[in-house]
């Protein structure tokens, strides 16, 4: 079965491992996921910040070329990505003004049909119930599933998953045999776009985020963001400063954490690309 | 109405669909925002600030950290019982402070930051991390930062040295 696929920038970079083991998990359950043909950035956070035009012109132009490549179903696995491309085809949508001058703009049609997924939704639809029969090594571990804001906000228009306590990514890491654990941080903010300009508003809101999974005793952090990921793995030694306590709790993208129960090598998922080490039971 | 028709809240309702008025200063805003004790004044004092109507008030949110600081986590929106579009309305002010050229100087690395990101993107269609950078640290004169981490991710192949080119990317700079 194929499926469009949008890596995003931060895919073909810092977050490299995301990638792998997204296409690893697509392989293993016979998904070939198709990337769209000369994609462009999503525009990101500061797109929306200092140009309006270009928050929607970005990521209309990645909607209209994989419209144009004939896709009608898109796995975004970047949450940003997701959020941007989400947010901007409802704009189209219910701005017909709007459709029409990005359009043109473009020179591409916009039919605004395209099915945009995150990880977690392609994973309930096409692998979900195939997942228990394949674990050959369940992720026994306890784990703070860690959706952030970008998945689940704004949520009249992702309409993904409970809005407080969304509940899809504990589903399925039960599945793959880890215990989800209930904390408070779920979709609190990590700090996002921060983390160059202010290492220090990172270092607290991700310090926080990872004090409260360690009170609970979670084991790993299950995260599908790469902004998540990165801050509250590579941003660590700023994180514990602030928390004055060295934490080793590694923080995984889920992809990795059902690679890992499904049999998959620690190199076909990246792990050795972890900040903080994920070391194996 | 008639009181509405003039000064800036006029000005942002009509640029982003946001009645400030609505806002009847619950706090839920401010008690949901990650960001709030960081900034100079936290989001429901924003709507109060807006709602004077005055040159005065207008300015002082213009040139607040608080713009800057907002990370569009849209908490305030969801927990907000009036739906007021606070995120939208931050964009706003951001591009109205960036135009008024009163953006808050302790901000101006949070804006360097943006501005290198999307010259990164003008440049190659998609984003180059060692650009960006590289950018940011020329406009913040921030050149030993960050120098730690960077040795690590290069080892493990997280930042790919030469940029990626996009075809048809003047479409987009236009």
């Amino acid at each position: 079965m194929e499926i469009g696929f949008y890596p995003g920038c931060s895919l073909n970079g810092t977050s490299l491992e995301y990638a792998q083991s997204t296409l690893a998990l697509a392989k293993t359950f016979g998904i070939t996921p198709v990337e769209i043909t000369g994609w462009s950035c999503c525009g990101a956070t500061a797109a929306h910040n200092l140009n309006h035009e270009l928050a929607v012109a970005l990521p209309a132009r990645v909607l209209a070329l994989a419209e144009k490549q004939g896709l009608t179903e898109l796995l975004v696995p970047c949450a940003a990505c997701y959020n941007r491309l989400s947010v901007t085809q409802h704009a189209l949508n219910t701005n017909e003004a709007l459709r029409k001058n990005i359009s043109q703009t473009l020179q591409m049609p916009l039919s605004g049909k395209l099915r945009i997924l995150n990880v977690m939704q392609v994973i309930e639809k096409y692998i979900a119930d195939k997942i228990p029969a394949k674990v050959v090594k369940p992720f026994t571990r306890k784990v703070a599933c860690y959706y952030g804001c970008l998945l689940v906000r704004p949520h009249d228009v992702l309409q993904f998953d409970r809005l407080e306590d969304p509940q899809s990514m504990d589903r399925l890491m039960a599945q793959a045999g880890a215990t989800p654990l209930d904390w408070g941080y779920k979709t609190e903010c990590c700090g996002a776009g921060f983390s160059v300009s202010r290492t220090d508003v990172v270092a607290k809101l991700s310090g926080k985020i990872v004090k409260d999974a360690l009170d609970r005793g979670a084991e790993a952090i299950i995260v599908a963001c790469p902004m998540c990921q990165s801050n509250l793995d590579m941003r660590r030694p700023h994180i514990d400063r602030y928390l004055k306590m060295k934490t080793t709790i590694p923080v995984m993208y889920i992809t990795q954490a059902i690679g890992l129960a499904v049999g998959l090598s620690r190199k076909e998922l990246g792990l050795e690309k972890l900040f903080v080490k994920m070391i194996d039971d | 109405m008639s009181s509405e028709q003039k000064g800036f809240t006029a000005e942002i309702r009509s640029a982003t669909g946001v009645n400030v008025n609505r806002c009847y200063q619950c706090g839920k805003c401010s008690a949901g925002c990650a960001l709030s004790e960081d900034m100079d004044y936290p989001p429901s004092v924003v709507m109060r600030l807006l709602q004077t109507n005055s040159a005065e008030s207008y300015h002082k949110i213009l040139r607040s950290q608080a713009i800057w600081l907002c990370a569009s986590c849209q908490n305030c929106v969801t927990r907000c019982p009036m739906q007021i579009d606070l995120p939208q309305l931050m964009d706003y002010l951001r591009v109205q402070a960036l135009e008024k050229k009163a953006v808050n100087t302790k901000s101006k690395k949070i804006v360097a930051f943006h501005r290198a990101f999307l010259d990164s993107v003008r440049y190659t269609g998609r984003l180059y991390e060692v650009g960006l950078v590289a950018d940011y640290k020329l406009r913040t004169l921030d050149l030993l930062q960050d120098l730690s981490v960077a040795p690590r991710m290069l080892l493990k192949g997280k930042l790919p040295l030469l940029p990626e080119m996009v075809k048809g990317k003047l479409k987009i700079r236009s």
